[in-house]
């Protein structure tokens, strides 16, 4: 699985903070999302695509997930 | 296709059903008959009414339905909510790139650690309320003494305003909310919050203090006009609707006793049934509202340019395409996708502290007062119909 972010998009609202916080993290300035780990193991690759899921503003995108 | 000349299935707000928890029961005859429709609203005009999850989220994340009320054909559901949303707007009702620009200014203040790291301080307020409510007393009203005061205190805390003027602004925003308020009532109610919050934060240029109103006085990029415009915002949705979901989810609770006594037994389960209780109670009973810009496929319905689009997410919580047998409540069910806080980028700004105060509002009381019950027949407690906001005026309970 790959993950991509897209700070443009971000609404800061912190569902893949809730869902994941080992691959998801907010930016300490103004809560924009910021990504730990691009490539997570796959016992994480459910809360991650739970949070893809959750996020309002489709920040989260998802390659070979 | 579907054209704006179908006829309007009833007037929207429709009239409320037998359950008090349900939303009226006309819309979820729409969602399962028409889940795209129109509706009449109070001024005559039309509106589309949409009631499936999929189709909400559909719209909420369009950039071309827009959250502008200022622009022509935007659906209000009653003359004071249209002064309300049109009078002083905030970013709530404006577009990108103006809505990011003014929301990106408060993100940080909501994020994940910064809310949890307020976790001891939320708890200590539950407590010091708790105490006072108890102390020497078998009963009281759960709203007065604890679901409202609890989030006002925090906001109050966060936005640096003195809780003391609670009274004041807790009349203003009753004023606000009120779906019968003319359009009189509400420019007053407005511009009296408004000029308290504006000279609130002129004295924060002078004596700055830790709170969000200061912090925005020091960015040095706003009027105090438009800090104090932001501050009504936070502060109206920052004790409304925490104190109506508490409330409400406490009675929703005695009502399915069972549910509650899995609850006390499975303290750790709070999280997941705070979801839940969102999902089933859903109080924003009004609407999320929105204009087309340009005309748009939804759903294989064609909604024309300059028409109102009225997303109902409380039916959409309930959607059995979503959350099979959503009627029920459910407290083991995974219910994270719900629509309560809105989505798309206007999602619900607070929604992490929300979530704090609630599982805190609730976790605490299910410890300290194991024998909580309701102080008067289920059928004399008054439900907050005629608000924008829905809720109970009051919950008298004892222990």
């Amino acid at each position: 699985m790959l993950v991509r972010i897209d700070q443009e998009k971000c609404c800061g609202a912190g569902h893949c903070v809730l869902a994941a916080p080992d691959v998801f993290d907010q930016r300490d300035e103004d809560g924009i999302v910021v990504l730990l780990d691009a490539e997570p193991p796959a016992e994480l690759h459910q809360a991650v695509r739970d949070a893809a899921a959750v996020c309002p503003a489709a920040a989260i995108t998802l390659e070979r997930a | 296709m579907a054209t704006a000349e179908k006829t309007p299935r009833f007037t929207h707000p429709a009239a409320r059903g037998t359950c008090p928890f349900d939303p009226p029961p006309a819309y979820g005859q729409a969602r399962q008959e028409e889940p795209i429709s129109r509706v009449s609203l109070w001024d005559g005009s039309a509106s589309w009414l949409v009631t499936r999850h999929e189709d909400i989220r559909a719209v909420l994340a369009d950039a071309r339905f827009s959250s502008d009320s200022t622009r022509p054909g935007f659906p209000f559901i009653s003359a004071g909510a249209r002064q309300l949303n049109t009078g002083q707007p905030t970013f709530i009702r404006m577009d990108a790139p103006e809505h990011t620009h003014f929301r990106r200014m408060l993100t940080g203040e909501f994020m994940i650690k910064k809310v949890q790291a307020l976790r001891p301080e939320v708890q200590r307020i539950a407590d010091e309320l708790l105490d006072k409510m108890t102390d020497g007393r078998s009963g009281a009203d759960l709203v007065q003494e604890f679901a409202l005061p609890l989030p006002s205190l925090v906001i109050c805390l966060l936005l640096g305003v003195p809780y003391q003027d609670h009274d004041f602004f807790q009349e203003c925003s009753r004023v606000l909310l009120r779906r019968a308020s003319t359009p009189g009532e509400v420019t007053t109610a407005q511009a009296e919050l408004a000029d308290y919050l504006v000279r609130l934060t002129e004295t924060k240029r002078t004596r700055p203090d830790d709170g969000i109103l200061s912090r925005l006085v020091e960015r040095g990029e706003l009027s105090s006009a438009e800090i104090g415009a932001m501050g009504r915002l936070l502060l109206i949705a920052g004790h409304e609707t925490t104190a109506n979901m508490t409330a409400l989810s406490v009675l929703a609770l005695l009502r399915h006793p069972d549910q509650l006594d899995h609850l006390r037994a499975h303290p750790e389960a709070v999280p997941g049934a705070v979801e839940e209780l969102l999902r089933y109670l859903s109080i924003v009973h009004s609407g999320v509202t929105r204009v087309a810009t340009e005309d748009v496929d939804l759903g294989g319905t064609r909604i024309a340019a300059g028409e109102g689009v009225i997303c109902m997410v409380n039916t959409a919580n309930r959607d059995e395409r979503e959350f099979p047998g959503g009627d029920e409540l459910d407290l083991t069910r995974d219910a994270r996708r719900h629509l309560a806080f809105g989505f798309g980028v206007h999602q619900c700004l607070g929604q992490p502290l929300a979530r704090l105060e609630l599982q805190i509002a609730l976790a605490t009381l299910l410890r300290r007062l194991p024998g909580l019950r309701l102080a008067v027949p289920f059928e004399e407690v008054r439900f907050r119909g005629e608000m924008l906001i829905y809720g109970v005026h009051e919950l008298p309970v004892s222990w």
